[in-house]
């Protein structure tokens, strides 16, 4: 068994373009959930969303690019480029048939889908863009991924809605830890703002009107965020032996499904991801100094997490920080376990918790310490960072400093 | 009678198109040109080949699109099934 190093991290979110311009923001508790560019016709009844209305497509891609890449893909891809610059790695020879390349999204091109339906069906024109397939497969970012870095290894998509990209970092760190993998860049993308999945949310009535508040009494729902999170995972000796800089390590990885409800949350399969990752790890429950919430601000999730989080850690929950970093950054479906695996491990390298934003009073059946709307300076080693997603697919990630 | 372009026209038009479809400059293009010159791939001929159909109206078949391997040769064959569609519409009974 290797460990398992991580090198380098990227990112693109509604906080900004990459890793420093979104952790200042996550370390200062601003909140990037803003009015939609687009309210929509009539309006949506959410007025907000964490949109990445920063990023200049052009700025990364020629136009000729951009006609395989839909913007799911684009955010990839830029999110690995700056991960892969950070870990200093170039891809040839050996190294490039042994790494591998594992992204996460749970709706992949949705905006040449739509497009094509309303040539379709509005406008009962047969003929659709001819390059709508390769647009719109789930892994367009992986093996964009692929491709710009010549990575011949294994490469897939992984989609399990919101559990989508701790999937895909998990399956990467089974990878480098068992040897079958040299390096991998892992971690996930998504772009939800296309009407029509917009307006399927809508429907399910669990999108916050104004914006989210994780473990708040009058939370109201979740926020829609969209951008993409890529980790460079690599051999502990293979990165020692460059020299490098090691910002964090993965020590576990647990995930358990519900078999309960298609939607509905239980207790039990959150905390046995939770379990399964302390007992891959090693480590006491007790030992954990944070917890980067699944949180997504909806009354049943926060409600079941906060007690799943209760039956694994027992009384070491009243000292146990928790926090959702969706209160800024919104739910990034397919992104959020990638957007948070960085969080987290920013969290433990730079000794601020990123607050709970967007809290006004505490709920009683979520009786914990939430950070809540201001960041505090903490000395940490050891963190877990959980998605549970539709479908009751729980994803759990351990983290040391 | 239907409007014939002439040769000449229907190969700027042409060119036109897959200048714009490939984001290159018109003047990069020649009637001459090859599409291995001009780096256009089978996935760009597929694009190539929908903005055709758009713009002429046409519908290219398959094997068309397999002869189509420079300038000279799409010209052509878009020239030929104008001209087909254009008796099409003449044998039309009224």
């Amino acid at each position: 068994m290797n460990r398992v190093a991580v090198t380098g991290l990227g990112l693109v979110c509604g906080l900004g373009n990459n890793v420093a311009e979104c952790w200042n923001k996550l370390a200062s508790g601003i909140c990037g959930i803003l009015p939609l560019s687009d309210p929509g016709s009539p309006p949506y009844k959410f007025a907000r969303g964490a949109q990445a209305n920063a990023f200049e497509p052009l700025d990364y891609f020629t136009e000729k690019d951009l006609l395989l890449l839909e913007r799911f893909a684009q955010l990839a891809a830029v999110a690995a480029r700056e991960a892969v610059a950070q870990s200093g790695l170039t891809f040839a020879g050996e190294l490039a048939d042994r790494s591998a390349v594992i992204t996460g999204s749970s709706i992949g091109g949705q905006f040449s889908e739509e497009d094509g339906y309303i040539r379709l069906y509005r406008e009962k024109n047969p003929r659709i863009a001819p390059l709508t397939i390769p647009r719109t497969m789930s892994n367009a970012g992986a093996s964009r991924i692929s491709l710009e870095f010549g990575i011949h290894g294994p490469v897939y998509t992984v989609s399990t809605a919101c559990s989508s990209s701790n999937h895909a970092l998990g399956q990467a760190f089974s990878l480098v830890r068992g040897g079958q993998a040299i390096a991998a860049i892992a971690g996930g993308s998504e772009a939800v703002f296309a009407e029509g999945l917009l307006r399927a949310w809508e429907a399910m009535r669990v999108v916050s009107p104004d914006v989210c508040r994780p473990f708040s009494v009058d939370r109201r729902g979740l926020s829609l965020g969209e951008g993409a999170g890529m980790l460079v995972l690599e051999n502990w000796d293979h990165a020692e032996a460059r020299g490098i800089p090691i910002l964090g390590e993965i020590i576990g990885f647990g995930m358990s499904s519900d078999a309960h409800h298609i939607t509905q949350p239980c207790v039990d399969g959150p905390a046995k991801s939770m379990q399964w990752a302390l007992k891959d790890a090693g480590l006491a429950a007790e030992r954990v100094d944070y917890i980067n919430a699944h949180g997504t601000g909806t009354q049943a999730n926060d409600l079941i997490e906060s007690q799943a989080i209760r039956l694994i850690f027992g009384a070491h929950a009243d000292r146990l920080p928790v926090s959702s970093t969706k209160s800024m950054h919104g739910h990034t479906l397919g992104a959020a376990g990638a957007i948070e695996a960085i969080a987290t491990l920013l969290t433990l390298r730079n000794g601020i918790i990123p607050p709970t934003v967007n809290f006004t009073s505490a709920d009683p059946g979520c009786a914990l310490d939430v950070v809540p709307n201001k960041a505090r300076p903490a000395t940490l080693q050891f963190a877990l960072s959980n998605t549970f997603a539709f479908g009751g697919l729980n994803a759990s990630l351990v983290f040391q400093r | 009678m239907s409007e014939q372009p002439a040769t000449a026209d229907l190969g700027t038009r042409v060119m036109e198109v897959i200048a714009k479809t490939q984001r290159i400059a018109l003047e990069s293009i020649s009637i001459d040109s090859t599409f291995e010159q001009l780096k256009i791939d089978s996935l760009d001929g597929i694009n190539i080949v929908f903005a055709l159909e758009n713009e002429f109206g046409i519908n290219i078949p398959d094997e068309g699109v397999q002869s189509m391997r420079s300038i000279g040769e799409t010209v052509e064959g878009v020239r030929k099934l104008l001209a087909l569609k254009a008796v099409e519409s003449e044998d039309r009974p009224v």
